[in-house]
């Protein structure tokens, strides 16, 4: 459904273009949060820590700046079609990346209050899963600025790992907390990371969803959900 | 010629009352074909809006709705369109008749050089459709009332018509229109030549008018055409391209041309 030629109005192109270079710079900061904030965990890293969550007051600021260029881009450009599509999604993923940037941010806090849980058998598959997430971040916010609704699509299929990730760590720290009730609150920590993580995966998966329907009009059909033993009944 | 597919075209349900339907509808100015084999179907319940760069044939297709071509010599019309279930172009037809029950506003105010009282009175009475002159005056303050233009020249309706203001004298207009209690409303870019607070008040005479009268309106302007109707059709080459419900043609285009067309790609 991509549209080959630009608009008649040049400034136009130069606005959208301008919003989606917005989106993907935001994209770019969040994806670094969460790959700094593992780093910081694994190395423990406090003052590493410390400036992701300072790094994440640029987030909020650029969330402002999407917005205030949505709002003028409707008022002034009064745009139709995929074009409006296109500005709605813009500002809801700017929000969503933004809540994104929050998560990222709580490991970071958690980081420079843990003690030391490297000896906590689960923690070794935190990486991973954080990568994961990271990259379903990285191409969901691609298939935004590329207006990809095939690779938007094949973001939400890779949802499942994330969970299934989240999954295994929170059964094998619910083990590891009945066999060490002293570590229970290294151990909530690292579930509280996990958690995030996997919200983080979530989130990809709603700009996902939102390129999707921002590319072709339609809603992606609701995506079947396996049994979770995590999820509250 | 087999009529070529439109996409879209079925997304449109059918209203209950079906008031005017065109079938195959081709026009030709000389050799020049200006609309090209159109099948649209216009309901009273909904405003119809015809958009379209300029030269699409939406305005020949309006005009050929109360046969407004058959005033152009070179003219010629293909294809059945029925009132009511009645051919406006057969020969039982009376096209002065035909052009009450399908009134027509211009994109020019043009009443005429008479009192507003006369300009609104001039259809009821040549249709003879007042016994007396309490009735007739009745019907000019009903149709009046109906354009919104009663308050604001109850107190001169000796004045002449071409004394109001442009929006005033179209709303006019309308009440002229309105005056010989016609089945369709006609709308040619009946706002163009307005500005925004004369044009909203156009827009919300549509508004109200929507229900009692079957209103089609060709608009440059698509957000007009977003605001006032309920179904949109998309003209380009004298084609109709697309034709649904105007929150998805605006929303969601299903024909790219459609969509180049709104976005402000086309060309």
């Amino acid at each position: 459904m991509a549209t080959t030629s630009g608009h008649t109005v040049k400034a136009f192109d130069e606005d959208l273009d301008g919003l989606r270079a917005l989106i993907s710079q935001m994209g770019g900061l969040a994806e670094n949060a969460i790959r700094e904030s593992m780093r910081c965990l694994k190395q423990r890293d406090c003052e590493g820590a410390r400036k992701v969550v300072e790094e994440d007051a640029r987030l909020d600021a650029l969330e402002t700046e999407a917005e205030r260029k949505v709002v003028q881009l409707i008022a002034l450009r009064a745009p139709m079609a995929d074009d409006l599509r296109e500005a709605v999604a813009a500002l809801k993923i700017a929000g969503v990346v933004e809540r994104i940037g929050d998560y990222a941010k709580n490991i970071a806090k958690r980081v420079q209050v843990m003690e030391d849980a490297s000896d906590i058998e689960p923690i070794a598959l935190l990486p991973e899963m954080a990568r994961v997430a990271a990259e379903m971040v990285h191409n969901a916010l691609n298939a935004f600025v590329e207006r990809d609704p095939a690779k938007a699509k094949r973001v939400c299929e890779r949802d499942t790992v994330v969970d299934d990730f989240y999954n295994s760590i929170f059964r094998a720290l619910l083990t590891f907390m009945m066999e060490n009730p002293q570590r229970i609150t290294q151990s909530a920590h690292l579930l509280f990371i996990a958690k995030n993580l996997e919200r983080i995966g979530d989130h990809a998966t709603n700009i996902a969803e939102m390129v999707w329907f921002a590319s072709t009009g339609e809603r992606l059909a609701e995506r079947p959900r396996g049994h979770n033993p995590a999820d509250p009944a | 010629m087999e009529a070529p597919a439109v996409e879209g075209a079925e997304a449109a349900p059918q209203a209950p009352s079906l008031k005017m339907r065109a079938s195959g509808v081709s026009v030709w100015y000389g050799a020049k074909k200006a609309v090209d084999n159109v099948s649209i179907d216009i309901t009273t319940e909904n405003v119809t809006a015809f958009i379209g760069p300029s030269g699409c044939g939406k305005s020949t297709f309006l005009r050929a709705l109360n046969r407004m071509n058959d005033t152009i010599p070179s003219a010629r019309t293909e294809g059945l369109i029925e009132l009511e279930g009645e051919d406006i172009y057969g020969s039982a037809m009376d096209v002065v008749q035909l052009r009450a029950r399908v009134g027509m506003v211009f994109q020019k105010p043009n009443p005429f050089p008479k009192s507003i009282f006369e300009n609104v009175a001039y259809g009821p009475r040549i249709h003879g459709l007042a016994k007396d002159k309490t009735e007739l005056e009745e019907m000019v303050e009903r149709s009046l009332k109906r354009a919104g233009l009663w308050d604001e020249v109850k107190d001169r309706l000796t004045e002449s018509g071409t004394a109001l203001s442009g929006g005033q004298q179209q709303r006019l207009c309308i009440a002229r229109a309105i005056a010989v209690d016609p089945e369709v409303i006609l709308m040619d870019e009946p706002a163009s030549a307005l500005d925004p607070i004369a044009t909203a008040r156009i827009e919300e005479l549509i508004h109200d008018l929507r229900g009692r009268y079957a209103i089609v309106i060709v608009t440059h302007n698509m957000q007009q055409a977003a605001r006032v109707s309920q179904r949109t059709a998309f003209f380009h080459l004298g084609e109709l391209i697309e034709y649904g419900e105007t929150s998805q043609i605006f929303t969601n285009p299903r024909v790219p041309r459609t969509k180049d067309y709104i976005t402000g790609r086309y060309g």
